[in-house]
Order: structure tokens, then C-alpha cells, then sequence
């Protein structure tokens, strides 16, 4: 499957398009393209630790599983207001 | 009623969206940019959104309002570079009686502080720094 990664906060400064497109294995989760990603890029290493995640713009976890054209958003603490 | 937009906020418009001849009060929180933070000089922000999730968000802490206090909440946040002593953002509930008219728009304004997907970077004369919950981490 191939899925589309948003980043937002700091992490558009490490990809500063904001957004990958990430082909995984079918019946991949949230924790599968976020070790992906981890091991392509040092710098995204901590995305679970430090951020919230969203699957189809809803709150997600870890274990969510993704489906082929997923869109996949990594939420740092939000600072809004 | 939910706006995100670039453009500047009237705060007015909030009120008039909400606001009926049951009311016997609005209480609006108002947000402005600035000038410091953190012991820092600020001269603007840029607040960043993701814009779809960020507006079914607002839509929830609405619905939410309603179906706790029985409620009209409208808000109003706006993103991009606003510079300071500009508003960033508006929280409006009406109401006929004050208590849960301020209780109501002090829970909005928290909860969109932490489960409303927006993000702010502060402009200061020594560096840009994305603001990230407490951390402040430095932007190149």
C-alpha cells in the first residue's frame, strides 16, 4: 500500500514539503510507517515518542492499521490559541 | 459557528453568530499576539494548521458545548504570520444566565489549547522557535 505522511511543527523543518508518500507492506500500522520512516530519516526517529497521530484526520494510535491511501499525520503537542 | 482563516478576526462577528434574544449574556474570550513569551522578546507568530482536521476539531468542541451546557459557542482562530496585538483567536458562548456561560468558554479555550491541531512559531529578534506543548525547539 502507499500512504501520505503529514508533518507539522518542527518536523517541516525536517521535511520541508510537509508531506511523503510511504509504500508499505499490506496490513501495515501507524508503528510500521513510523519505524519506516525512523530508519530513512535519523531526525524522525522520535515521531511516536513526541507526537499524537491521525489516521483520516481523526485521532489514532500506534496501532492503528493503514490502508492504501491512507493519510497519516503526525501531531507534535499543539500550541494553538 | 467554526472560521479558520488567514485573514483578521472581527470578534463581533463571533456574537452575531451565536447570539439570540434568549441570551442574557455573552462571555468572548479574545486571544492576541504578544510582544513576549518565555522571557523572550516576540515581534509576531505564525501559527501553522492542518486545516481539515483543525476544523472538524473546532466543529467538535462546538457540538461539545451544546451537548454539555446546552450552549451556542462560536469560534474563530486564524493562522498564517499575525503580528502582535492582533487577535489569534475568539471564543464566544452565549448564554442566559452567566456561571456556565464562563464555565463553557473556559473549557473550550483549554481544550482547543491541547486537542485542536494548530501550532505556533514565535519570531524573536535572537531566533524562531516552533512552540511544541512546553518545549520551544529552535527553528533553522
Amino acid at each position: 500500500m502507499t500512504i501520505r505522511v503529514l508533518f507539522f511543527g518542527h518536523y517541516r523543518d525536517v521535511v520541508p514539503s510537509g508531506e511523503k508518500s510511504l509504500t508499505l507492506p499490506d496490513a501495515a500500522t501507524v508503528a510500521d510507517a513510523a519505524a519506516a520512516l525512523a530508519e530513512a530519516e535519523p531526525r524522525l526517529a522520535d515521531l511516536l515518542l513526541r507526537t499524537r497521530v491521525a489516521v483520516g484526520a481523526e485521532f489514532s494510535t500506534a496501532d492503528t492499521p493503514l490502508h492504501d491511501g491512507a493519510e497519516l499525520a503526525f501531531l507534535p503537542p499543539m500550541s494553538g490559541g | 459557528m467554526v472560521l479558520l482563516t488567514t485573514e483578521p478576526l472581527n470578534p463581533q462577528q463571533a456574537v452575531e453568530a451565536i447570539l439570540t434574544d434568549s441570551d442574557g449574556a455573552y462571555v468572548q474570550f479574545v486571544g492576541v499576539v504578544r510582544d513576549h513569551a518565555r522571557g523572550r522578546t516576540v515581534v509576531g507568530l505564525e501559527y501553522q494548521a492542518y486545516v481539515p482536521m483543525a476544523t472538524a476539531q473546532l466543529e467538535k468542541l462546538v457540538a461539545d458545548v451544546q451537548a454539555r451546557w446546552g450552549l451556542s459557542c462560536a469560534i474563530l482562530h486564524r493562522y498564517g504570520y499575525i503580528p502582535v496585538g492582533e487577535v489569534a483567536v475568539v471564543v464566544c458562548v452565549a448564554s442566559s444566565h452567566r456561571a456556565e456561560a464562563f464555565d463553557a468558554c473556559r473549557w473550550a479555550i483549554d481544550t482547543l489549547k491541547k486537542d485542536v491541531p494548530i501550532w505556533k512559531k514565535e519570531f524573536c529578534p535572537d531566533g524562531t522557535f516552533w512552540i511544541e506543548g512546553d518545549d520551544a525547539v529552535p527553528a533553522p
